[in-house]
């Protein structure tokens, strides 16, 4: 593919990534707000393809598509009042909100213009990143791995206590 | 064109017109036109000629000989149809929902090796790719579920998100062992070390005394992430109506359909490329009788690739016609209770067999 081809699809990405995640916030309608994250969700992905993160786009999708958007698809869906027609968003805190808006984006565009231009690294990558990924994950990372998997063990196995049918049948 | 991997693919990649990437598209053309022209034959008709053989019927046999246009009478029928939207369906969640249901199920074609000579995009992280994009097929069932503003639309689509989340686990875990096995990711080199002389006995299917075990879980839970029957809860026509596809005529309902057949092939062609050597050729050579060098190629390989991919949809549509419906809590049951410990079982014997057994 030609640079101008790369150059074009990044700014599509990009141009959908802000798109969707603007609708999330302005929208005032939350169904509408939650389906907006697909896109939002989406183009992050596409974002890490173009850093050369491949592992990290499918994860991106997985993660974020197929579990939490799921979720709160299903929280927002199972809401009593949603069914209520003309259900809207309040908007509240338009001062403290703009002031934070106004605060964050002047220190980002402060330190992207103060910054003396990107780090590169001398290494070139080489190779398959996913093996890189699983070695890293079984030697230098396991503990941190380990820790993670025992915490969502413990997080399941409380999801199941909760879930589970009172044998009692009191409450 | 060389024999070499990919040749195909990445002559169409470097094919510009005007200056224009024209190649790229044509590469995301080709498996498009072969879900339409796939499911507008084998799909429909020949779903509706098996479902009739097995009950004991004809099937269509009015227009064409042995009813053959009959789904170019429906194609201009569905096309015909006016295009109906309730009054108090949300308008965009369900113009959108069929289109982001297709776009779901047709993205992880990029990454399934038609040929050794053709693969959308040869990735590094292929089999993860095509196991973690259907999530985005669950968008869109929720989307044309809320959107349709029925009750039936919504049981069947909250049914049908549950039971694909679901199933993603034990899926997930039976294609670990193929991936464990093969020792890598990339669907194109887990075709390449599957092939060998003596043909199927290469395949990942022989390759462990416990491998098809991960192959029969994969293809139970495949059937449940397509909503095929028996897992076929979402629209169940005896309680739902048609589930989450209820509202929807015309086009639309086309459409849905098209996503549904898509993610057919698309899973049989995982478990094909996974277990079944994907697009060599299962035929062993015997001496002299080379057949195995024969039947290999890149044609071959679309032929061998095509016709596993059709042979499991056999088996879906076989099963469909065959086998009653699950209960819901049947369906969770089967997922929790025995598809997922026995995915895990079979993932601890793969891999002790991968580290002590070469």
């Amino acid at each position: 593919m030609s640079n101008s081809t790369y150059t074009v699809i990044f700014y599509l990405f990009a141009a959908l990534t802000v798109g969707s995640a603007a609708f999330v916030v302005l929208t005032r309608n939350v169904i509408y707000s939650a389906f907006s994250l697909l896109f939002t969700f989406f183009g992050v992905a596409a974002l890490y393809v173009f850093l050369s993160a491949d592992f990290l786009a499918v994860t991106q999708v997985v993660v974020y598509v197929g579990g939490i958007l799921v979720l709160l698809l299903f929280g927002v869906m199972f809401t009593n009042s949603i069914m209520i027609p003309g259900q809207k968003s309040e908007v509240s805190n338009l001062f403290f909100g703009a002031l934070l808006l106004l605060g964050v984006t002047g220190g980002m565009l402060y330190t992207f213009s103060a910054s003396p231009g990107w780090k590169i690294s001398g290494k070139t990558l080489q190779g398959s990143i996913v093996e890189l990924v699983g070695f890293e994950t079984m030697s230098h990372y396991a503990l941190p791995f380990e820790m993670v998997s025992i915490l969502l063990l413990a997080a399941l196995i409380g999801a199941a206590f909760l879930a589970r049918f009172d044998n009692k049948g009191n409450s | 064109m060389g024999n070499s991997l990919n040749a195909w693919s990445e002559a169409l990649v470097g094919f510009h017109l005007l200056g224009l990437p024209l190649g790229l598209i044509i590469l995301a053309a080709i498996p498009l036109v072969f879900i339409a022209l796939y499911s507008l034959t084998y799909g429909v008709y020949g779903e509706r000629k098996i479902s009739a053989f097995m009950q004991d019927r004809l099937g269509p046999m009015e227009v064409g000989k042995w009813g053959i246009l009959q789904t170019i009478a429906d194609i201009l029928k569905l096309i015909q149809k006016e295009d109906i939207l309730p009054t108090s369906a949300d308008r965009f969640l369900f113009v959108i929902g069929p289109g982001i249901l297709f776009v779901g199920s047709f993205m992880a074609y990029a990454v399934l090796p038609f040929s050794p000579a053709f693969i959308g995009a040869s990735l590094n992280v292929g089999l993860y790719y095509a196991i973690g994009i259907v999530a985005i097929e669950v968008v869109g069932i929720l989307a044309a579920g809320w959107g349709s503003n029925n009750k039936w639309s919504l049981y069947g689509a909250v049914r049908s998100v549950a039971q694909i989340v679901s199933y993603e686990i034990p899926a997930a875990l039976a294609l670990l062992c193929g991936a464990m096995m093969a020792g890598t990711l990339d669907m194109q080199q887990i075709n390449v070390l599957q092939s060998g002389s003596y043909g199927f006995a290469h395949f990942y299917l022989f390759h462990s005394p416990i491998a098809w075990l991960p192959f029969l879980i994969y293809f139970i839970a495949s059937l449940a992430e397509v909503n095929r029957a028996p897992f076929d809860i979402p629209e169940a026509e005896s309680e739902l109506v048609a589930g989450y596809f209820t509202e929807y005529s015309g086009m639309k309902f086309a459409v849905i359909f098209l996503a549904e057949y898509g993610s057919m092939f698309m899973v049989s062609a995982i478990i094909s490329v996974v277990f079944l050597g994907g697009w060599n050729s299962p035929l062993p050579n015997l001496g002299s009788l080379a057949l195995n060098t024969w039947t290999n190629g890149p044609v071959w390989g679309a032929f061998w690739m095509i016709m596993k991919g059709f042979f499991f949809i056999f088996v879906q549509m076989w099963l469909r016609w065959t086998l009653p419906r699950l209960r819901v809590d049947q369906l969770m049951y089967l997922c929790w209770k025995v598809l997922t410990p026995f995915a895990f079982v079979s993932f601890v014997l793969t891999a002790i067999w991968e580290i002590y057994l070469p």
